[in-house]
């Protein structure tokens, strides 16, 4: 299976995969750690009506998703700051909204819509050379934007009610955070699709987490794990020609579901001790 | 008494939260160096009045001045215990991190990074609560009184000048407490403490004020539980908590639990 790496697309499907799975593992476990699956789930499916309103408009439909999704996350953080205790039903119905005005909007739209189904499930084997340029540069802004705060993101992201009695602007922080959240899944269209981007965000941060004593760790264990999930998922596609976004996904939810016990395991000869 | 302003003044607070009044009309001062304990029933706004101190919750009308500022500027003074079961204990976060993370408050922008004087503060902290030896291990690997000591001591790093405690008693065995007591009894010399509990049994003897609040507050200036406060804040028969003598000091039953020596 070397020979795959003779072709460009082969070699451009692996460095996206490695890009999406540094964003995944540095925002996907704050996501995890902050029981955000559900929003990020949300604002992926509210980009569909992003996509949808590109088709509409005539423009690239990815940079519909990207306003869609940033424009959703700010208003989720700004709800959040009003009213939390409502979030979770809102989310729901900005999970539906999303869909249904991408189903609309593509509806009245006269002709064929290309590459939808790629945009719903993902296609990592057709990210072109342009797009790989636009990848590198979010997730290098996405980890430089963690790195400088750092200690205020783990500081809020662990108790946002001290964070505020220490003046940090936690309500600040979590825009931030939810917008770097919209970022990495407008990403993620690329490699999993709308469907699938809460897997990609959620799975690698999750089996980290079972094995990590820290944020550092966690992110960077994530990140690694990551970049396995996606070189074998893009690996096993290719060599038995099935969709790369539902092979990545299913290989991360595995090894997430074959960790779950070693935890247990682990957790239990730690407290005999 | 002395030209410094009291630690903390709240005069005639009302608030209301969903259409409810929690709060009506509390006034309550706190002076440098008092223990002062704030006992009541469960959801009689106790937990509210210390948010509102701390300047997390508005009220309606009123006043709040901490240390003769607004709550929001004295906020690095204030060092904030919340209560337990707000914490996610399952956080990848080591003893060490979350208690140097009380340090945050202190530097001058978010691109400040923590410094040695920080790190300094923070094993001061872990020493004065007794869980150095704990630094490294995460937070969901140590015992019940062992996070409660953690969370005290990530208060402490940030050297407040009044430590505000919410239930920190609840969920700690009477050996832990009394232990905790002492380590509270130690930090009175340098600092103004303000402990909030339903549990009048748990209270420490080295309490210096005591009030209850039970949407209106009663005060004692003195360390001493009486009658009416107990009749005001709880609206039950006095006799299960002090054998119904009118004014009747509580400490004289039972000296070891409530008792003071002033």
């Amino acid at each position: 299976m070397i020979e795959a790496l003779g072709f460009e697309f082969f070699r451009n499907a692996l460095i996206a995969g490695l890009l999406a799975a540094i964003a995944c593992g540095v925002i996907g476990s704050f996501v995890v750690v902050k029981r955000m699956a559900s929003l990020a789930g949300g604002i992926s499916h509210a980009a569909f009506g992003g996509i949808g309103l590109g088709y509409f408009l005539g423009i690239d439909p990815l940079a519909g998703a990207a306003v869609v999704a940033l424009g959703t996350s700010a208003a989720t953080a700004w709800i959040r700051m009003k009213a939390h205790q409502h979030l979770d039903t809102l989310v729901g119905a900005v999970w539906a909204t999303g869909m249904a005005a991408g189903i609309l909007f593509i509806y009245i739209t006269p002709g064929f819509a290309p590459d939808l189904f790629s945009y719903l499930f993902g296609n990592i084997l057709l990210v072109p050379r342009d797009t790989l340029l636009m990848m590198g540069v979010l997730t290098a802004g996405i980890c430089g934007i963690v790195a400088i705060l750092y200690p205020h993101l783990v500081a809020v992201t662990f108790d946002e009610e001290y964070a505020s009695v220490m003046d940090l602007h936690p309500d600040r922080i979590m825009v931030i955070l939810l917008l770097l959240t919209g970022l990495t899944v407008v990403m993620l269209i690329q490699i999993v699709g709308i469907i699938l981007v809460i897997a990609l965000l959620t799975l690698p941060a999750a089996t980290a987490r079972l094995f990590s004593h820290s944020m550092k760790t966690m992110i960077l264990v994530a990140s690694l794990l990551g970049i396995f999930f996606t070189t074998t998922g893009i690996w096993l596609s290719y060599a038995f020609d099935i969709p790369s976004g539902a092979t990545i996904v299913i290989v991360s939810a595995c090894i997430y579901f074959g960790a779950l016990p070693l935890q247990r395991r682990i957790g239990n000869r730690r407290e005999s001790v | 008494m002395n030209a410094k302003p009291p630690v903390i003044e709240v005069e005639h607070v009302n608030l209301g939260q969903h259409g409810h009044p929690v709060l009506e009309d509390v006034s309550l001062t706190v002076n440098e160096h008092e223990f002062h304990a704030i006992i009541g029933p469960n959801g009689g706004g106790k937990t509210t009045l210390l948010k509102v101190i701390l300047g997390l919750i508005r009220p309606d009308s009123g006043m709040v001045r901490v240390m003769g500022g607004t709550p929001h500027e004295m906020r690095a003074h204030l060092g904030y215990v919340p209560q337990f079961r707000t914490f996610d204990f399952q956080f990848p976060i080591s003893v060490e991190d979350m208690v140097v993370s009380g340090r945050l408050g202190h530097l001058e922008s978010p691109f400040r990074r923590l410094s040695r004087e920080d790190r300094e503060a923070a094993d001061e902290a872990m020493s004065t609560m007794e869980i150095t030896h704990l630094k490294d291990r995460p937070i969901h690997d140590i015992s019940g009184g062992e996070r409660q000591r953690a969370i005290i001591a990530r208060a402490l790093a940030g050297k407040p000048s009044v430590l505000l405690l919410d239930e920190p008693t609840v969920y700690v065995d009477s050996p832990t407490a009394e232990r905790f007591y002492d380590i509270l009894s130690r930090l009175r010399e340098s600092m103004t403490i303000v402990l909030v509990t339903h549990d009048i049994t748990a209270l420490s003897p080295d309490v210096t004020h005591i009030s209850c609040v039970n949407r209106r507050l009663f005060t004692h200036h003195d360390n001493q539980i009486t009658e009416e406060m107990i009749k005001g804040a709880y609206h039950c028969p006095v006799d299960l908590i002090a054998h119904g003598v009118p004014h009747r000091v509580i400490h004289d039953h039972d000296n070891r639990v409530f008792g003071g020596r002033r």
